[in-house]
């Protein structure tokens, strides 16, 4: 601004301006590079501040929404944890015990955790331990284009092979808890079998060359010297699976039946906290006592996810330490 | 028993399990292609879904996954990547950085549907998008976030240190030498992150069900005008993806060849999926032998 108005006032001494006009913009240019060094760090800083910002919110809006059923519309916290009717549409008094998704989130994510561990285990073993190099030529693919099919995907596939099967063997409709469980377990397979090989790999070499020397087989030496040195992350590994299994929604929804009764056996239709989230939350009106249960379950479900993550943390630091 | 042979017996039934594990993938993939496959045709790829009748085509649902992607890569991976700079280059440690390193991690592991139903909160009725490409692309930024921070984060943590180095001792700027020099030697491995995380954004359906919607108002694909209704490009139009529909419609639809789209859409994405992944590897590798100077 100065500049221009010198120059505009003098043209005499022009050639002296410009030159002191170039000088001028150089500093400007320096001036620009340093307000861009700024800039970045701005940016970057404020994108690492976005992630505690986004947690925080999702806790934050998550609970808010979520005590509504109990601040608002006094639903007893006790009977909606260990109720076992669920008939939100019932005219006259209307009950909102939530146990029956809680026990089938419950039974879904271990039974899952049951069958997926062994394979994942033993894929694992094979990868690390049996075959290295069809492990890293073969299985690791296999593995990880498995973790990229969709979970929908999965659900259909249970769908028309799973509940099929199960009609014709066990009876009823075929939509069950076991279903349920099996989809859900072969989709955190893979999962599990990478994290766990890792930790496979992870253990020193040192340790079966000792085992090997004092004569030992090479399942002995898996049994007795890897798997207990590697231990805790194998764990960890089924925990991340567990997770997995237990935030599931769409896959299990198409498999699991859908009943808000508590089921009697696996063989009977249920459901879990995501499945009647999924299905329910279309229906009803924002603000409706319904519609707060089920944010509540929602939140629930936030904070299991937690009570996940804090699990995984204690199980990393104990190997760290 | 001798230990000789519980070790034949333990080897054997380890050697099964990785077997076992192979052959789902090999049935999941030959069942899913060869039932869907033969379902897919250019017509079915390029007609509009009906609601009622049979012989309706995935052209919306596919259009809209692709471009519910576009838009969530668009806002993800400038924040995702400097997120990941962030923790590679300039957090020092202390209780900030392993918190955001605790957010990042809470992020990953949450429950998609716990995003989806976030996304319904605050985007969906609280900024007042309705269910809308905007909002479904706003929730998965969410859900893949912490993928691309972590990419980015070991992208730049494999550099060599004489590359930052050179540049320092040039006398660039911290930032500068960020910009130009360690991020484009990062950025070969951090695209073939993208890509695979692209798959996985492109499969995501729980937290898209109630942020982007089960409908497609009818689009005209003749009007690009980004703020008409009913012009593809809108963003604050409803948008159900492929895998959401396929989902729909084995939950819900009442059309008679309900397994014939659901089939035939799930080969459609599970091709998708395999064509991002085989394309991300073939990435990796044309870079690893690039670097390695094969």
């Amino acid at each position: 601004m100065k500049i221009s108005k010198i120059a505009t006032a003098d043209p005499a001494s022009r050639l002296d301006n410009n030159a002191k006009l170039i000088n001028e913009k150089g500093l400007l240019w320096r001036l620009t590079d340093r307000a861009s060094e700024t800039r970045g760090k701005m940016f970057i800083y404020s994108s690492a501040l976005l992630m505690i910002v986004a947690v925080i919110a999702i806790t934050l809006f998550l609970m808010i929404q979520g005590l509504r059923a109990f601040v608002v519309d006094h639903l007893n916290f006790w009977t909606f944890i260990t109720g076992t009717q669920w008939y939100p549409d019932r005219t006259v008094n209307p009950s909102y015990g939530a146990f029956p998704f809680i026990f089938g989130s419950m039974a879904v994510t271990f039974l899952a955790a049951l069958i997926a561990t062994p394979i994942a285990i033993g894929t694992a073993i094979f990868m690390a331990e049996l075959a290295k190099k069809w492990g890293t030529k073969v299985m690791q693919p296999v593995i990880e284009i498995l973790v990229g099919i969709p979970s929908v995907v999965y659900g259909l596939i249970g769908l028309s092979i799973i509940v099929p099967f199960m009609r014709q063997h066990f009876g009823g409709s075929g939509f069950n808890l076991l279903a349920g469980a099996i989809v859900v377990g072969i989709m955190i397979l893979p999962t599990v079998a990478s994290i766990a090989a890792d930790s496979i790999r992870a253990v020193p070499d040192s340790l079966r060359q000792a085992s090997y020397a004092i004569g030992a087989t090479k399942w002995q030496t898996i049994w007795r010297v890897v798997i207990p040195a590697a231990g805790s992350s194998l764990v960890t590994a089924i925990v991340l699976g567990m997770s997995r299994a237990f935030g599931e929604a769409l896959a299990v929804q198409m498999v699991i039946g859908n009943v808000t009764k508590l089921p009697g056996s696996i063989f009977d239709p249920s459901a879990t906290l995501t499945t009647i989230i999924t299905l329910s939350m279309g229906h009803s009106t924002m603000g409706s006592v319904l519609n707060d249960a089920l944010w509540s379950l929602g939140f629930l479900l936030l904070l299991i996810s937690y009570v996940f993550i804090v699990i995984i943390r204690f199980l990393s630091r104990r190997r760290n330490a | 028993m001798s230990s000789k042979v519980t070790n034949r017996i333990a080897l054997s039934v380890i050697i099964l399990c990785a077997a076992v594990m192979a052959g789902i993938l090999v049935s999941l993939l030959s069942y899913i292609l060869f039932k869907g496959v033969t379902n897919i045709s250019w017509q079915f790829l390029t007609t509009s879904a009906s609601p009622f009748l049979a012989g309706g085509g995935i052209k919306d649902q596919l259009w809209n996954s692709f471009y519910v992607l576009i838009i969530t890569m668009i806002l993800t991976i400038p924040i995702g990547v400097s997120g990941g700079i962030y923790l590679a280059e300039y957090a020092k440690p202390g209780r900030l950085t392993s918190f955001i390193r605790t957010c990042v991690e809470v992020l990953a592991s949450l429950p998609s549907i716990v995003v989806g139903m976030f996304g319904m909160l605050i985007f969906v009725n609280y900024f007042g998008f309705r269910f809308s490409v905007i909002s479904g692309a706003l929730a998965l930024t969410v859900f893949n976030l912490p993928v691309i921070v972590r990419v980015t984060e070991d992208g730049f943590r494999a550099l060599s240190l004489h590359q930052k180095e050179g540049g320092l001792a040039l006398g660039l700027t911290h930032w500068h030498t960020i910009k130009t020099i360690l991020l484009p030697a990062a950025f070969p491995s951090i695209l073939t992150g993208i890509i695979l995380s692209a798959g996985r954004v492109f499969g995501e359906s729980a937290a898209l069900l109630f942020t982007a919607g089960l409908s497609t108002p009818d689009l005209n694909f003749s009007n690009w005008n980004p703020i008409s209704p009913n012009s593809p490009l809108n963003l604050f139009r409803s948008a159900e993806t492929l895998s959401v529909h396929i989902w729909a419609v084995n939950t819900g639809g009442i059309m008679p060849d309900v397994s014939r789209i659901a089939n035939g859409s799930a080969a459609v994405l599970v091709v998708c999926v395999l064509l991002f992944n085989l394309f991300a590897r073939a990435l990796g590798k044309m870079i690893n032998q690039k670097f390695s100077g094969k």
